[in-house]
């Protein structure tokens, strides 16, 4: 959707009725718009229009025959009948040939009372069918862990091919054979799990019979009721309803009408949510260690306890770890926490693991560190440039808007050592060595220097510094950049010609940019070339960081941060300090806390004594597991609030059980600073409390005012009135959509692109870069380069995507990928087992070869406990944002004898 | 196999609209459409293979099944019928070894039926690799499949 088109407005009339609808839209839009009933089968919304199911014919004067209403555009003056008795007769003729082959045990059938047969049965009135029954008698597909596929209900009306094809971009199934013998089914007839499907579950959602059920909860019966929430896993911030009945979660279904996911989910949040939420390991009283052993205690002896072992800490003795997956109330509490009761800025959260660089970056270049435009612009660029960013595993919902916009003719490069999904769809693929990013980003500006491809009215006009850039540039020589990045000098040229020349265009990028020694200038490599080319701004541009959390914008924003208060307000500004000491009735620091990298080192040299970490499991998430698990078993006391008694809780003094999202009322901020509520769909498991609840308690037990809160929309008042961005943000507005800071006050709309004429920062900003590699590079003893990434199938540490039987069938264990070449050279076979070794310590895993790996370059999951890729990891800090380097360490890998 | 099968997608300069083509050509060249020739062109031609199949089952011409290198086509129409199509068919089927729809062990033939050739005039008529052979008699079977090799 780009902003300011203007769509005419036509008239026709239909059954008598002076109807108005947008040019372009089809007749049975125009009718539906009118609330004028058509009936349909294989139309959908989403899909292109078909015209298969022939329901929807109507009568248009003019026109010969009976043209279909699904796939005819409605024009000025059009004169339409869609209800004549002569229709009606056709119509039923053509429901009883489909309704032949279709069983009618309705009573019995799991999709009764939602099934669509049944609505046009009901509208069309049918009255007998005249046709023999015909009985397909085809077994039911049981082939994979999610859904069952029962063709023997199907009406082959290709929804969900379609939508697998057209929207999903997949195309694992598709027609087989024909007439009599058609089928809906894979290539050569394969399991799905053998076939190219994602388990995305579209087509699950998008059938309008039986034929395609979850399998949880096929038979369990009609939900009581539908709860609109956000997805908890990664940063789109998908709208999903929870439907439930009891006290339970039965399936998860999307919400169409949204413009962040548009009714499609990735397998995570369609499959991967009921049972993580139920599972029978979550935490439902808090624990507290005795002897040595964590043991069941009360909530009032845990907070007690709690209160009385972090009071003689006040100050710089102690540290929060906040969540991304916690809600903005909860982070806003925990700083609020942090700085007012604990007296400290010790306040930090995974974001430092992540994003840390585009936060320091991005704010250095334009002013505003996260995303500038929205995720449903992508689909309007002309070119899309991808770097870093294993978009359809870490982010599959965005990848959608990719792949769409490929299809539509943009152009699309791929910047990534590894051979991810979307290299398919990609004009260009630059296979660029691990942490050579700055110079291919230079060597592209260089090129579109040299041939006056900039826009250079832009630059002038709107961005300072230019000419210590450019300096800083004339270092890139193809020659250089080629040799550094091992990427040929055409596809170099080609690509900065491609994205200077086709607008506008878009760059997206995740962790393979900021996860380095030198993230934060691989950050300012990306703004500059979106300032070279006035690629900011406007609609469908712009630089793009991929947030990972569900939350992780929201959690930055709150000022879970060791320098900020809630929306970037420094906390070493003297009149913000002021303004959070007279509303919080307190005295304040000024000075900046530790990151939470620092916080570990502090840990182990014992300059920490306490810590509370809310809803993370940096023993698995951080760099050098033993070094963490190390820190964390020297402080004095550890109290951890989680769903699971995860590996860092297990270190604990106390844990205390938190309710999962569907159990809590909040706000989460996506990738693209919309601000979207959570909604309570059933009540705490056991005796777990919300996380919010949980710090309110802790804080007054430890005496403090000013966290007496009834509900998280009072906490967001609260936020409201300190934070100048979130300022016009409330719930009652949060009940239609969700809104994009920057949003003022409360007439505001949201900002769906940051700066629009003008940088926050004023001028955007370039920074001149030199090149610098990664911290370890291989050597003789450490011969390869690992870097790690996501699966689309687990998160994170597995939390909670590992208690999920079905996304564990799917990818049971981590893999080291490994290029033919060099497991040829090791001896090494696919499906063996090696030892991976770094200078930090070693794993097991199960080697895989593939051509994916570029030779020298090796790929680990972090998501398996049991072949922990961050044992090997390097802590090397970068200077400025002092994220590690999580993208490029040197290993071994060893023949287990 | 992967030689002759690109070079056949270059030949159409892997046009996705020549997808039936590609696929006749690569049947000649086989005689039926291997399974690793349909992922080939799934791979190069960035078509998913479900898409590819699809295609390759919807037109009665190509065949997933090995085929042999003789392709005999025989016809049942009416006028043939009643002239004893029926039984130059058993005929074949019992010299070959093969009933109709199959494949000879060695390769050499596929035997097929089809409901009219419209050449009544020749019947009973047979096909064999697009030649027709008319006013067919059990008798006239054996040599004539002698002669292929």
């Amino acid at each position: 959707m780009i902003v300011g088109e203007q769509t005419k407005i036509i008239t026709l009339t239909i059954d008598g009725q002076q109807v108005e609808a947008k040019e372009g839209a089809t007749v049975l839009e125009a009718a539906r718009e009118a609330g004028i009933y058509i009936p349909t089968l294989c139309y959908h919304p989403s899909l292109t229009p078909y015209g298969a199911c022939r329901l929807c014919i109507v009568e248009i004067e003019s026109m010969r025959g009976f043209p279909t209403a699904c796939t005819t555009p409605a024009t000025e003056g059009m004169v339409i009948k869609t209800n004549t008795p002569q229709l009606q007769e056709l119509r039923r003729n053509i429901f009883e040939l489909i309704l032949a082959e279709h069983p009618k045990q309705c009573l019995t059938c799991a999709k009764n009372l939602r099934c669509e047969l049944q609505e046009v049965a009901a509208r069309i009135g049918v009255e007998e069918i005249s046709l023999p029954p015909i009985h397909k008698d085809l077994p039911v597909h049981q082939d994979n862990p999610f859904f069952e596929r029962d063709y023997n209900l199907c009406i082959l009306c290709g929804r969900c091919v379609r939508v697998c094809q057209e929207v999903r971009g997949i195309g694992a199934i598709a027609f087989t054979y024909r007439g009599s013998q058609a089928l809906v089914g894979t290539a050569f007839d394969k399991s799905l799990q053998d076939s190219e499907c994602q388990f995305c579950g579209a087509c699950v959602d998008i059938c309008p019979t039986g034929a395609i059920m979850e399998r949880s909860s096929k038979w369990l019966g009609l939900p009581e009721r539908s709860v609109r929430t956000t997805c908890p896993y990664c940063g789109v911030g998908c709208q999903l309803n929870l439907e439930v009945s009891g006290g339970r979660i039965l399936q998860v279904s999307p919400v169409w009408e949204n413009s962040v996911n548009e009714g499609q989910l990735c397998v995570k949040g369609r499959f991967g949510i009921t049972e993580f939420v139920h599972h029978p390991h979550r935490l439902t009283t808090p624990l507290i260690r005795k002897k040595g052993e964590l043991v069941e205690g009360t909530w009032e002896e845990a907070l007690n306890i709690v209160a009385e072992k972090l009071t003689p800490y006040k100050g710089e003795h102690f540290a929060f770890m906040a969540s991304a997956k916690c809600t903005n109330e909860e982070n806003y509490l925990a700083q609020k926490f942090t700085r007012k009761v604990m007296q400290t800025n010790n306040i930090d959260h995974c974001a430092r693991l992540c994003h840390s660089p585009t936060v320091a970056g991005l704010a250095t270049s334009f002013g505003s560190g996260a995303m500038t435009n929205s995720i449903n612009e992508i689909g309007g660029a002309a070119c899309i440039f991808v770097i870093g960013s294993n978009t359809s595993s870490g982010h599959p919902v965005i990848a959608l808007q990719i792949k769409r916009a490929a299809r539509n003719g943009a152009k699309l490069i791929i910047a990534n050592p590894l051979e991810i999904d979307l290299c398919r769809y990609a004009d260009i693929w630059l296979r660029h060595m691990p942490g050579s990013d700055v110079a291919l980003l230079m060597g592209m500006m260089k090129v579109i220097l040299d041939e006056n491809l900039a826009d250079l009215r832009f630059v002038t006009e709107c961005c300072d510094n230019f000419d210590a850039f450019r300096e800083s540039v004339e270092d890139f020589d193809l020659d250089f950049v080629g040799k550094t990045t091992g990427v040929p000098r055409e596809d170099i040229a080609r690509a900065a010609r491609l994205y200077a020349t086709h607008k506008p265009a878009v760059i997206l990028y995740a962790m393979g940019i900021t996860q380095h020694s030198h993230g934060t200038d691989n950050v300012l490599a990306t703004a500059n070339l979106a300032m070279l080319t006035g690629n900011i701004g406007k609609p469908s541009t712009g630089v793009n960081p991929l947030r990972g959390q569900n939350n992780v914008q929201g959690a930055c924003d709150m000022g879970a941060l060791p320098n900020v208060y809630t929306g970037y307000q420094r906390v070493d500004n003297p009149d913000i300090q002021k303004k959070f000491e007279v509303d919080w009735r307190c005295s304040l620091s000024p000075k900046p806390g530790l990151t939470l990298t620092e916080m570990l080192d502090a840990a182990h040299n014992k300059h920490l004594a306490a810590m509370y970490i809310m809803g993370e499991n940096p023993v698995l998430s951080d760099p050098d597991i033993n070094h963490t698990r190390e820190a964390l078993s020297r402080l004095e006391f550890l109290v951890v609030q989680d769903m699971f008694l995860t590996e860092t809780a297990q270190l604990a003094d106390v844990v205390l059980p938190a309710a999962s999202f569907a159990e809590k009322d909040g706000t989460f901020t996506n990738t693209e600073r919309r601000v979207q509520r959570v909604r309570k769909a059933i009540e705490p498991l056991g005796e777990s409390k919300p996380d919010w609840w949980i710090i309110c308690q802790i804080a007054k037990k430890l005496g403090a005012q000013g966290f007496d809160f009834e509900h998280p929309s009072e906490v967001m008042e609260e936020i409201a009135r300190l934070t100048p961005s979130y300022g016009g943000i409330n719930y009652k507005r949060l009940e239609e959509c969700g809104l994009q800071w920057p949003c003022p006050t409360e007439d505001h709309p949201g900002t769906p692109i940051l700066h629009v004429g003008k940088f926050v920062r004023g001028l955007g900003r370039f920074t001149p870069l030199q090149y610098t590699p990664p911290a370890e590079l291989p050597d003789g003893e450490y011969p390869l380069i690992l870097t790690t990434g996501r699966s689309l199938y687990h998160y994170h540490t597995g939390t909670m995507t590992r208690k999920v039987a079905g996304l564990n069938i799917l990818e049971p264990e981590g893999t080291v990928d490994i290029s033919p070449a060099d497991a040829a050279s090791l001896k090494i076979d696919d499906g063996e087992r090696v030892k991976v070794t770094s200078r930090r310590g070693e794993v097991i895993a199960k080697a895989k070869v593939t051509e994916k790996s570029p030779p020298g370059v090796v790929f680990m999951t972090f998501h398996f406990a049991e072949s922990a890729a961050n044992i090997l990891t390097s802590p090397e800090l970068d200077p400025i944002a002092k994220i590690p380097e999580l993208k490029v360490c040197a290993v071994r890998i060893d023949k287990i004898k | 196999m992967s030689d002759k099968v690109s070079a056949i997608i270059e030949k159409y300069n892997a046009d996705r609209g020549q997808l039936v083509s590609i696929l006749q050509d690569i049947q000649d060249e086989y005689y039926y459409l291997p399974k690793e020739a349909l992922i080939k062109i799934s791979e190069t031609m960035s078509i998913p293979l479900s898409q590819v199949y699809n295609v390759a089952t919807f037109f009665k011409a190509f065949s997933l099944k090995p085929r042999g290198k003789h392709f005999i086509n025989v016809c049942l129409g009416t006028a043939c019928h009643v002239r004893g199509a029926v039984r130059v068919l058993e005929k074949i089927e019992r010299s070959l070894g093969i009933r109709r729809g199959e494949t000879t062990e060695d390769r050499r033939f596929t035997l097929e039926t089809v409901n009219c050739m419209g050449a009544c005039a020749l019947g009973p008529v047979i096909r064999i690799d697009g030649e027709y052979y008319g006013q067919m008699g059990t008798e006239k079977v054996e040599p004539l499949l002698d002669s292929f090799e």
